[in-house]
């Protein structure tokens, strides 16, 4: 699935998701549901420095961060990543955290799967056996 | 007074102070940090290392 319909079903999905933003694995912006890209870049490097900030003072012991919830009074900040892909939305004050959490990840493993929008191709096997087919006409 | 008045009193005080008490700790700004190995950190407002990261989220919102 693309990124931007990974986010449209993410906003369908939960009520309480305001803003989404997904990254790449360099920290670039791969999809946004605002419209605005100066807002976009600014939560998505909000994003990067929350990771960063939490990496640096808090990774100990071999094990890493793969999500953060920043609750504030005036709304929260949730990031979460995996496979490289990284995903950041905000929502409202007082979110329930575990379901958002979970919308997430589910979102960014919508994103890992491949596409299946085009038809089976047929096999080789099959391709090979219509040629040799022509060829005995033409003999 | 009875112990039956004293018990109804307390919870008819007790009650709401409890309640309005969980209510604010809920409201309390904080960082959940989640880790590959399931473990979880909570970093308290005041929190040296929350208030920068509560910083960056601010500027988020």
């Amino acid at each position: 699935m693309d990124a931007a319909s990974a986010l449209a079903d993410l906003t369908e999905i939960s009520s309480q998701v305001e803003a989404a933003v997904v990254l790449d694995d360099a920290g670039a912006v791969v999809a946004s549901t605002i419209d605005d890209a100066e807002r976009s870049a600014r939560l998505a490097r909000a994003a990067l420095d929350l990771l960063d900030a939490a990496g640096k003072r808090l990774e100990q012991g071999g094990r890493s961060l793969t999500q953060l919830e920043a609750a504030l009074r005036e709304g929260s900040v949730f990031v979460a990543r995996e496979e490289g892909r990284s995903i950041v939305a905000t929502t409202s004050a007082e979110p329930t955290s575990g379901l958002v959490f979970y919308d997430l990840k589910t979102c960014l493993r919508s994103l890992a799967q491949p596409e299946q929008s085009e038809p089976a191709r047929p096999k080789r096997r099959t391709a090979k056996t219509k040629v040799s087919e022509i060829g005995d006409v033409d003999a | 007074m009875s112990m039956r008045k004293l018990l109804v009193l307390l919870l008819f005080v007790g009650g709401p102070v409890l309640y309005l008490s969980r209510r604010r700790d809920e409201r309390r700004e904080r960082v959940h940090l989640y880790y590959d190995d399931g473990s979880m950190v909570t970093l308290e407002d005041g929190a040296p290392e929350a208030e920068r990261l509560l910083a960056v989220a601010r500027s988020a919102l």
